[in-house]
């Protein structure tokens, strides 16, 4: 059977994802018997100017230069891949949308900004159709390597709709909110087992909010350790400003 | 130089972190262009920070770069608690710069056997090395899961750490951890062998340009990593609160672009800077190899920075095991962990203030710079970064090599590789362009 041929492309990001990758150590040889990298510039001079079997994309979108060449790649692929966190939900360069454009470059490149022209942040899915979604920043490598099974073998993956407090309850971690911090593990997707809260540090939503959160019992949780619902939406915002502009699109509609 | 035409325009450079153009023209033997241009695309880091907490900045700016992620952090918690005027406790210290070693193993091994290797071995990536050198690329992955693993343990993952913050740590390593850690680098230490006798077999190009080299430096015998004062091999010392007149950001009268320089005409950060500076402290073992590869006397062939690079490895590896050994012997204690998040429970006093954080990390040194309010919220931050203040350096190594290689009658194909491999001997890392002191745009 001819192996899938396989591209990796990066766009706003720190890479970090990528480099997950590269850190399978010796199992990433094992991945690299079944398919066939055809590009991945951080670590291959080769190039390949032939359509893609599957494309993985990391980064967020924020310029016109990168709406074109996702788009592109789009149309060259048969699958598409979002992983991390600034592909699948805008991550923390969604942080910019906080600001007026013209207001944060100026203030980053001075006179130099005007070459510096870029888009609102947006998560590739906002831009073009995402068939498979890795979220996290960074990605969780056993997620990763589920996801690229399943589209090697055209099964559908779904990213865990539960709350990452069901992970941590399991993991037997003492609530942060008992430790007198805010968390925002009640309202982010699982599928990390609850990777930062194991480690003694707090849920910052790397993954998303849930699409159905429980509005209410959040609402108790913060009145009962008397958190302001401003804190929590500034926390929200570091990885998840970016949902705002399917907002905005429906507001519109 | 020789009456020849010449262009080079190597159009998203490889196997080096982020997106970088070389543009070289000779017009009739004459120079007419020579540019590292970077097209990452900005993400305005400094600008995002402003209204975030002071206790979300580490959180924040590790994800300016995957692979210094780390470095980020130390770089970040250093300034913020100096603008809180927090000083960390001695066993958080030890713990920080035990981190800072795995970074720099993990970061030296990925460059040398991933993204340099393919260059002397005649190959465009480590791919069809798995073929011809399947022993090597197999080791090569092997050390860098260690590496991994090792900070898996510390601090969670390597990739954007999740215990090392403002205040200490939020999870110290049980007994059992620092066994393992133990265990695993004295592992490491015969696949460290083995690549110091790889080295041994490698050739680099032969080029020579004098610079001058810009590294932290101290008055005690420990190789600086984590503090310092900031030294030269032009014999500046200031401290790391005076850090813009180190880089003296100007712009180049033929184009908008900052460059930095101190001494000279540019200068050079990173792994050769520091061995150029600090040679005396390095850990013997990584001083005897040092030795051997002409590293006791200043070095002066920017292409060596992948060589010194190796031999940081060996000090950081040797330097861990210490400091592992040190704590079994004076065991930690636990009641050091930390719980801060957003600071809610206030176990963090928090003042107007600004801070500084000056740290080695792979690439050179890192400058993180915050200016907070009385409630800790962040007004101003600036990030300095190594490739940054390499790029001019880089541009004036170019321009001494391309003549130098005409005169030698060089291919066009032959001065690419070797323009292309002097960029990535500097290890750039282009995604942390936070704030890109040398910015060219390429229409």
């Amino acid at each position: 059977m001819k192996k899938p041929k396989v591209a990796f492309f990066d766009f706003a990001c720190c890479e970090g994802c990528q480099l997950q990758v590269a850190n399978l150590g010796e199992d990433l040889l094992d991945i690299l018997d079944t398919i066939d990298v055809v590009e991945f510039r951080e670590v291959m001079t080769e190039k390949w100017d032939q359509g893609y079997d599957v494309a993985v994309i990391e980064g967020s979108i924020t310029n016109e230069h990168a709406i074109e060449k996702i788009k592109r790649i789009r149309e060259r692929s048969k699958i598409l891949i979002a992983y991390g966190s600034c592909a699948t939900i805008g991550g923390v360069n969604g942080m910019k949308n906080d600001f007026e454009l013209n207001e944060i470059e100026a203030h980053v490149y001075q006179e130099n900004a005007k070459h510096f022209k870029t888009v609102p942040t947006m998560a590739v899915s906002q831009v073009v159709k995402v068939d498979y979604f890795v979220n996290g920043c960074p990605i969780y490598p056993p997620e990763f390597i589920t996801v690229l099974k399943c589209a090697l073998a055209g099964l559908p993956y779904h990213v865990p709709d539960n709350v990452v407090c069901v992970e941590c309850k399991i993991n037997e971690n003492i609530c942060m909110y008992d430790k007198g911090v805010t968390c925002l593990g009640p309202v982010t997707k699982a599928g990390c087992n609850s990777w930062c809260i194991n480690n003694g540090n707090v849920c910052y939503g790397c993954r998303g909010m849930v699409s159905n959160p429980n509005e209410n019992s959040a609402k108790d949780v913060l009145s009962k350790y008397n958190i302001s619902l401003d804190l929590i939406k500034n926390k929200m915002n570091m990885y998840n400003k970016c949902r705002e502009l399917n907002k905005n699109e429906k507001d519109k509609s | 130089m020789k009456k020849i035409n010449l262009n080079v325009n190597v159009e998203y450079l490889t196997r080096v972190e982020g997106h970088g153009n070389i543009v070289v023209n000779v017009k009739e033997g004459i120079l007419e262009k020579c540019e590292l241009q970077i097209v990452e695309s900005p993400r305005f880091f400094e600008g995002m920070l402003r209204g975030r907490s002071i206790f979300e900045a580490q959180h924040i700016t590790s994800r300016i770069c995957g692979i210094c992620s780390c470095g980020h952090t130390l770089a970040s918690i250093q300034a913020a608690e100096d603008a809180l005027d927090f000083t960390p406790s001695p066993q958080t210290i030890k713990l920080r710069k035990l981190l800072l070693h795995y970074e720099m193993l993990d970061s030296h091994i990925l460059h040398i056997y991933l993204l340099v290797a393919p260059d002397l071995l005649g190959v465009k990536s480590f791919v069809p090395l798995i073929d011809t050198h399947g022993a090597v690329v197999r080791r090569a992955l092997r050390m860098k899961k260690t590496c991994n693993d090792v900070c898996d343990i510390l601090v969670g993952r390597h990739v954007h750490p999740i215990s090392a913050i403002v205040g200490g740590f939020t999870k110290l390593p049980k007994e059992k951890e620092l066994d393992e850690m133990l265990k695993y680098l004295k592992e490491l230490r015969t696949d460290m062998d083995a690549t110091i006798e790889l080295a041994k077999t490698l050739v680099f190009p032969s080029f020579e340009r004098d610079t001058e080299y810009v590294a932290l430096v101290s008055d005690d015998s420990e190789y600086p990593l984590l503090s310092g004062d900031i030294g030269s091999t032009d014999g500046v010392r200031m401290n790391k609160k005076d850090y813009k007149k180190i880089t003296n950001e100007f712009i180049v009268p033929h184009s908008s672009a900052k460059h930095t320089r101190l001494s000279r005409g540019s200068y050079a950060v990173g792994a050769l800077a520091r061995i150029n500076l600090n040679f005396n402290k390095l850990h013997p073992k990584a001083k005897e190899l040092a030795t051997l590869l002409g590293f006791n006397n200043k070095v002066t062939n920017p292409y060596l920075n992948t060589a010194a690079q190796l031999v940081e490895c060996v000090h950081c590896l040797e330097d861990s095991i210490k400091i592992i050994e040190e704590l079994k012997t004076t065991g930690i204690d636990y009641s050091e962990e930390i719980v801060v998040g957003l600071n809610e429970n206030k176990k963090i006093p928090v003042k107007a203030g600004s801070g500084v954080g000056a740290v080695e990390v792979p690439r050179g040194i890192l400058f993180h710079h915050y200016e907070i309010d009385d409630k800790g919220i962040i007004k101003n931050a600036n990030c300095i970064i190594p490739t940054g203040q390499n790029i001019n350096n880089i541009e004036c190594d170019m321009k001494k090599l391309v003549p130098e290689a005409i005169d030698k009658n060089k291919e066009e194909k032959d001065i690419t590789l070797l323009l292309e491999m002097l960029v990535r001997a500097y290890d750039p890392c282009i995604s942390c362009s936070a704030h890109f002191l040398d910015v060219k745009f390429v229409k």
